[in-house]
């Protein structure tokens, strides 16, 4: 099964509630943690994997080998993002255009485009003290495109984690399969086949999404099985709230409600869930202490061991929605 | 010789639109005959990469030279390889085409050189 943690509003606990739910569920089950918040990847600092793989992505940039190409202008008519000119006769690629669709590549009657790698971040994985499978991008300094990254960690399946404790990292260079455009509609993240039975002792994966509501949120949401949605009780919590929850309706993913620092704010976060029938499944209170706990690099369930309970009522309850959704 | 101006409206009394990408419209003159014709921008609303579309529209009208007050890294880039000058037209001021024009036959109006701003392109999608 495979859990999204999302919030929209950035800071409102999606990492807090990733990271402990994530802790409560291995006590159970296998659990492999991906943290999609390529830009700012922070739930390494609560879980202490041992990144021991590693492994560098991005997209296949458009090479044209002047020498085969006529200027016939064909790539330039398919490349729906303009990322590739032909100009009298010069045919030019604007790399930060591209989204390494291919369809250059593929459209080019005289085979005269060929492409390379552009390495937009890493991958690291490696396991926690507790046994999780640990997995998160990093997307490199000054690169616009988080999706490809994300992509690319959702797909990825590291070597089995104790054959490659102690080997050297190594780098990998990604291959086209098909064409990802065309697998983004309708197969990317979704190539796997939903897991049949959500409990039992099929890996949970839990996903700690980027904040926002654009293509990183929608690319890391894509192919779940839930969305867990974290917010608070104020105007901004609802606002962004209002906005991925739509995202998650779009995409056909059952999701309930997280509110964290509950006491502040208003009630106009409970009145919009109950009037759109999503499930306030978990409450954690405005208190210091976690505040302190969380700055100081502890998770809710170390420095809070009641919520370890609360988080592993909160899976099952995930679990019977996900099954109900199912029938 | 055949210029384009950047304007907003479908004529060449309309107001230069200062954005070159992004532009309403193009306003093609030939400067021997002073006749002029105007051509809806594809790129208005294209998600990125507008201004590589719009030098490609100007290259294949055979435009020259083209008079706007903004280029972007791309259009700068695609412009300069076919071969078409980038001039900048005052900013500030509300002129009309046909004022910009007179300006430049006049030989007022400055090139452009490089990019006058950054892309648009990077806000994280």
């Amino acid at each position: 099964m495979r859990i999204v943690v999302a919030s929209g509003k950035g800071g409102t606990g999606k990492t807090t509630v990733a990271t402990s739910l994530a802790l409560a569920a291995a006590e159970q089950v296998a659990v492999r943690v991906l943290d999609c918040d390529v830009e700012a990847p922070n739930a390494a600092l609560f879980l202490h994997p041992t990144l021991n793989q590693r492994k560098e992505v991005g997209i296949l940039l458009p090479v044209v080998d002047e020498t085969k190409c006529t200027y016939c202008g064909k790539c330039a008519e398919v490349c729906e993002f303009h990322a590739i000119a032909v100009i009298g006769k010069k045919t030019l690629v604007f790399p930060e255009l591209c989204h390494g669709c291919g369809s250059c590549t593929l459209n080019c009657p005289e085979k005269a485009i060929r492409e390379r790698l552009d390495v937009m971040g890493i991958l690291e994985s490696g396991p926690t003290p507790g046994g999780i499978d640990f997995a998160r991008g990093v997307m490199n300094v000054g690169e616009p495109m988080a999706v490809p990254i994300i992509r690319e960690l959702k797909k990825w399946k590291p070597m089995s984690l104790r054959a490659a404790a102690g080997r050297a990292t190594e780098s990998i260079e990604i291959k086209r399969q098909s064409n990802p455009l065309i697998d983004e509609g309708i197969a990317s993240g979704e190539s796997a086949p939903r897991t049949s039975s959500p409990h039992g002792n099929d890996i949970i994966e839990i996903r700690d999404a980027p904040p926002g509501a654009s293509c990183p949120v929608v690319e890391t949401m894509r192919g779940a099985d839930f969305a867990l949605l974290v917010t608070e009780p104020t105007p901004f919590g609802l606002h962004d709230l209002k906005l991925v929850a739509e995202i998650a309706r779009e995409l056909g993913i059952p999701a309930g409600v997280v509110v964290n620092r509950d006491g502040i704010g208003d009630n106009a976060v409970e009145a919009w869930c109950a009037e759109a029938g999503l499930p306030i499944l978990m409450r954690i209170p405005m208190e210091r202490r976690f505040a302190e706990a969380i700055a100081s690099g502890q998770t809710l369930v170390e420095a809070a061991p009641e919520y370890r309970e609360k988080f592993s009522a909160l899976l099952s309850r995930i679990q019977k929605q996900v099954e109900g959704e199912m029938i | 010789m055949k210029t384009v101006i950047t304007i907003s409206g479908n004529t060449i009394d309309s107001p230069l639109d200062p954005r070159f990408g992004r532009a309403a419209a193009f306003c093609l003159v030939d400067s021997e005959t002073g006749e002029w014709t105007v051509y809806e921008n594809p790129a208005l609303s294209a998600s990125g990469g507008a201004g590589v579309q719009a030098a490609q529209l100007l290259t294949k009208l055979g435009a020259q030279a083209v008079i706007s007050g903004a280029y972007g890294p791309n259009a700068v880039e695609a412009l300069s390889s076919a071969g078409i000058e980038m001039y900048l037209a005052p900013a500030g001021k509300p002129l009309t085409a046909a004022q910009v024009l007179a300006l430049f036959q006049a030989g007022k109006l400055g090139k452009a050189e490089t990019a006058t701003h950054a892309g648009h392109r990077g806000d994280g999608h």
